[in-house]
């Protein structure tokens, strides 16, 4: 785990998300309503799949709801939506996170990294999706985003894992077809193709 | 038979989408306008709702409407223990009661906070055992139980035949169904060895991974739903009837669905779909419905869990001579089963039982809806009578792998009741490819070996599920670019089925993989029935009937050829992009001209007349919007015969810590007998997924409900304890056996289910024989009852003491 996103620093970004009125005025003067007093940021810039992202967002809401719902990015899926099933995982300056569980306000000026982000310019793409198809890795494909992000993850913290590495280090998204099996035989050969 | 497609890897068409987020669920489509709903569910286990007063979540801006179950069924809701679309005569905790559309969803939970929701408690009962005691609740209002053509009723035992039973007797109560075939009374009087106890096995959700969210809108008079679904085709028209709007006027939009095991199987196990088309239909305006985990547990569907008694017999040489079994199976608060009867039938075709009887009885509970999931029935049983086998191969002085052999379906073998044969079945092929493959000869000598607090244990395991229907269509289109275009019902979910089978109608026509396309994903693209995508059919079904529509295609073909070239339909060839005169190969046409010209002819080249007769109404429904748009291939498949079985076997090795009760996979390798293999990779996903399932159900998944209240405590993944990769060994064996089944055109049949069985058997009948032949009768075999059996705590170890829902 990426010490930086420690449980700790996660309740204290919800705490600071919820205090920081220092740069609100864009958002309310925008919709020409004064900042009422203790008022939450609305209008946050993020860094998403290296754009950055202006983006309204709540202050309770979390990065999974802003990627889907605000932006269009819906290759990142809700399973359980509380933490449990990793088919949310994306990357955080480079950690696997599960959005469902970040608040957005709490990535504001972090690299956020999509399934969607992953492809090169010309479309061909990142070698862990190009291992997931040769080893038809996925089954019905709805925990699929998030195991290539935790697998991209965990490739650049680890190029070359052995399979009980990528196993441990997969070990937080969930596939109900069971099919992880595969899945590690897809992280092995993209290590390979490094 | 060497093929061109058939047996060879290649990448369906969904996968680029799957690992670049491409591919759509139901839950990632937006609408303009589009509002949202939000359930409100049932509070209480049983319950009768009394009022709903919404009159102040109505005047809330932002608010849309509600839909109740007064809404949905205005002559009032049917009187059947199945799913509804909405109640108000819950009989689960959190079954859905109304939905409130708003213009966002923490304006539709905050207007359904505002609902003013009177509701009667009832009485509720979480153990089919309770409720059949004298004066036991009943989970149903009418009864605790409900009988075909007659309606709900009340079953009822006397408290000594209760005990009787979970004291480990025989059940002495008239059971409500059975069957029996050969002599049993001859049967144990000839066995050697006789096995007696009684049994349980958990239920358990479904848990698939999409939620069933949907999204539905109304245009120009017709009703578009996304949803999810095994088979879209399948759902198709009983979704429509559910909606209320005829077939021709419903669209089903269903890319891909994220998990199905059963539960997406048929519109009756998944009406909630309906919840926002009527909604739309209400308020004139698109609706989304996200369904959250919880209700995803709830409504989602649920193992049948069986509490009952068995007794084995087994001769000298190790042959089985008799089973009788007795089941109480559960049917949750809603739906029901027929796990009991397939465990049944699932032992008499493994095991090729001589006598047998089964009887079953089957009781409602206030606990999750029942149905069928992956092997529903066999992938029980199975775990308990492995390690039976065992003890039955100890105490006869047989291998453990000859007393498999020596009672394995073979050719000409036939099962169940009615004697019905197997269509093929090479049960000791794959028991002897197993067992060399995990070299069983040099590792059964490992069996009960210790090293300080480790014990190794090796089981093997068989699985068994019917594998095959018959009786749908196929449509495929050559195109007038020379393009094929085959159009396939079966859901996406995860099987590649949908496109495995359509390599059939190529193969056919030896076409280039490049040059065909799969036609599927939303109903309004003209697809064929199919069957629905459960029972480990769709190879052998959609295989039969893409292959049927390509050999119509083909003849069609020929026919043109002949009409325009000369000669006659037999005179010519195929190519795969031309055909031609077998005696002149210079004469021909391509696949382009030959398909312009078919257009030109119309008339049953393109789908306008002499369809096949008995083509079921949306496949008609669907060549007739196409007719006239490419010349066509139309199928209709008559039914086959005899029983086309998926077979598997899978052996096993752990190491068991007698500290901790928890154990290692340290190796596992799993076998299919399933006829030609049609797609390799695909299969070997179905074993590895089969096996992950395997483990589930033998040593970790049940459910859990808080007994005071009716409280499910384990809605989540974690809390259901579906396996995770740390559950699993990092690497999973397979291999098949690859012989040709005669019903097929290309030789297959089915395997998803079975490809579990045999490893819950395994599984089961390893911890057994690490634990020295300990039998628990039980599925799951979970630490604590490992822990309690070693420190000989044994009454935490007894069947019954271990139901399906008490933690």
């Amino acid at each position: 785990m990426n010490p930086k996103l420690t449980r700790r620093r996660f309740i204290k970004g919800v705490i600071a998300s919820g205090a920081a009125a220092t740069s609100t005025t864009i958002w309310y003067a925008a919709n020409g309503a004064a900042k009422p007093p203790g008022a939450v940021e609305r209008l946050i810039r993020i860094n998403v799949n290296g754009q950055a992202r202006s983006v309204d967002v709540a202050s309770q809401e979390t990065l999974a709801s802003t990627l889907r719902y605000k932006l269009g990015l819906t290759g990142t899926k809700l399973g359980c939506n509380r933490g449990e099933c990793g088919a949310c995982t994306v990357l955080v300056n480079d950690v696997p996170s599960y959005a469902c569980s970040v608040l957005t306000h709490s990535v504001k000026n972090m690299r956020v990294e999509t399934v969607e982000g992953l492809e090169s310019a010309n479309g061909d793409l990142h070698p862990v999706q190009q291992a997931f198809v040769d080893e038809l890795s996925p089954q019905c494909g709805y925990c699929t985003p998030g195991q290539v992000m935790s697998a991209v993850g965990l490739l650049r913290s680890n190029p070359n894992p052995t399979r009980e590495e990528a196993r441990q280090g997969m070990a937080g998204n969930i596939c109900r077809c069971g099919s992880y099996d595969s899945y590690l035989n897809g992280v092995m050969r993209a290590a390979q193709i490094g | 038979m060497a093929y061109m497609h058939i047996g060879k890897d290649f990448v369906p068409p969904d996968v680029p989408g799957k690992v670049t987020g491409r591919i759509k669920y139901a839950e990632d489509y937006a609408r303009d306008g589009m509002v949202y709903a939000r359930l409100l569910t049932s509070p209480v286990p049983h319950g009768r709702v009394v009022d709903i007063d919404a009159s102040e979540a109505l005047a809330m801006d932002g608010v849309f409407g509600i839909l109740t179950a007064d809404d949905v069924y205005p002559d009032g809701e049917p009187q059947s223990p199945g799913l509804k679309v909405l109640t108000n005569e819950p009989t689960l905790m959190g079954e859905p009661i109304l939905a409130v559309a708003a213009i966002d969803e923490k304006t539709a939970e905050n207007a359904m906070a505002a609902i003013s929701l009177t509701i009667e408690r009832l009485p509720f009962v979480l153990d089919p055992l309770d409720s059949l005691a004298e004066g036991g609740s009943d989970a149903y209002n009418g009864g605790n139980t409900f009988i075909f053509r007659q309606g709900f009723a009340e079953e009822k035992w006397t408290a000594d035949q209760v005990e009787s039973f979970k004291s480990g007797n025989e059940p002495t109560a008239e059971a409500q169904q059975s069957w029996e075939y050969g002599d049993l009374e001859a049967g144990f009087a000839a066995a050697d060895f006789v096995h007696e106890t009684t049994f349980s096995t958990a239920g358990y959700p479904h848990m698939s991974m999409e939620p069933r969210s949907a999204m539905a809108y109304w245009e120009n008079g017709k009703c578009y739903l996304h949803g999810t679904s095994q088979s879209l085709s399948a759902i198709a028209e009983p979704m429509a009837a559910i909606v209320g709007v005829p077939l021709e006027d419903f669209v089903f939009i269903n890319e891909a669905t994220g998990g199905g095991f059963g539960q997406r199987a048929r519109a009756g196990s998944i009406p909630s779909m309906a919840i926002p088309a009527k909604l739309s239909q209400k308020i004139n305006r698109p609706v989304m419905m996200r369904v959250s985990r919880e209700e995803e547990f709830t409504i989602g569907g649920a193992r049948q869990g069986l509490q009952g008694w068995i007794k084995v017999g087994f001769k000298s040489d190790g042959t089985m001579s008799a089973m009788d079994m007795y089941c109480i199976s559960d049917n949750g608060g809603k739906g029901g089963g027929g796990d009991a009867n397939s465990a049944a039938a699932g032992v008499s075709a493994l095991y090729q039982t001589e006598a047998m009887r089964f009887r079953n009885t089957s009781i409602g509970t206030n606990t999750g809806h029942r149905g069928a999931q992956r092997g529903p029935g066999e992938n029980q049983i199975m775990a308990i009578v492995a390690p039976i086998m065992d003890k039955a191969a100890e105490e006869l002085g047989v291998d453990r792998l000859e007393i498999r052999k020596l009672n394995a379906a073979q050719n000409g073998d036939v099962s169940g009741p009615r004697n019905t044969p197997f269509t093929s079945a090479y049960m000791p092929e794959a028991l002897e490819q197993g067992a060399a493959q995990f070299d069983w000869e040099g590792k059964k000598g490992r069996s009960r070996q210790t090293n300080g607090s480790k014990v190794r244990g090796l089981g093997i395991g068989q699985g068994y599920h019917n594998a095959g229907r018959s009786g749908m269509d196929g449509i495929i289109r050559l195109m007038p670019s020379g393009r094929l275009q085959i159009h396939n019902g079966v859901g996406n979910l995860g099987t590649y089925s949908y496109a495995s089978t359509s390599r059939a109608a190529a193969e056919v026509l030896k076409m280039e993989w490049e040059n065909c396309d799969v036609v599927t994903g939303r109903t309004d693209r003209h697809l064929p029935i199919t069957s629905p995508q459960d029972g480990s059919n769709s190879i052998f079904t959609n295989t039969r009937t893409c292959y049927g529509a390509a050999q119509d295609l083909l003849g069609k073909m020929k026919e043109i050829a002949a009409m325009d070239l000369g000669g006659v339909a037999a005179d010519y060839e195929i190519d795969g992009s031309r055909i031609y005169q077998i005696a002149d190969s210079n004469v021909g046409m391509t696949y382009a001209e030959v398909a312009q010209r078919g257009m030109e002819l119309g008339g049953k080249f393109t789908g306008e007349a002499e369809l096949p007769e008995e083509l079921n109404t949306l496949t008609a429904l669907s060549v007739s919007r196409l007719a006239g748009s490419a010349l066509m291939g139309i199928y209709h498949d008559p039914r086959h015969n005899n029983n086309p079985p998926g077979f598997t076997v899978t052996f096993l090795e752990i190491e068991l810590d007698t500290e901790t009760g928890k154990f290692d996979i340290l190796d596992l390798v799993t076998i299919a007998e399933c006829g030609t293999v049609v797609h390799p990779q695909g299969l070997a996903n179905q074993l590895r997924g089969g096996a992950v399932w395997g483990i589930g159900l033998s040593a970790l998944e049940r459910h859990l409900y808080d007994p005071q209240n009716g409280l499910p405590a384990s809605s989540g993944f974690w809390q259901s304890k579906i396996p995770t990769y740390l559950d699993t060994p990092a690497e999973i064996g397979t291999g098949w056996v690859d012989l040709p089944d005669p019903e097929n055109p290309v030789g297959a049949r089915g395997i998803g289910e079975p490809s579990m069985g045999a490893v819950s058997a395994a599984l089961n009948a390893a911890i057994s024989d690490a634990l020295g032949g300990h039998l628990f009768d039980s599925a799951p075999v979970t630490t604590d009852m490992i822990i309690n059996h070693i420190a000989g705590v044994s009454e935490e170890a007894k069947p019954l003491a271990q139901n399906n829902f008490r933690g």
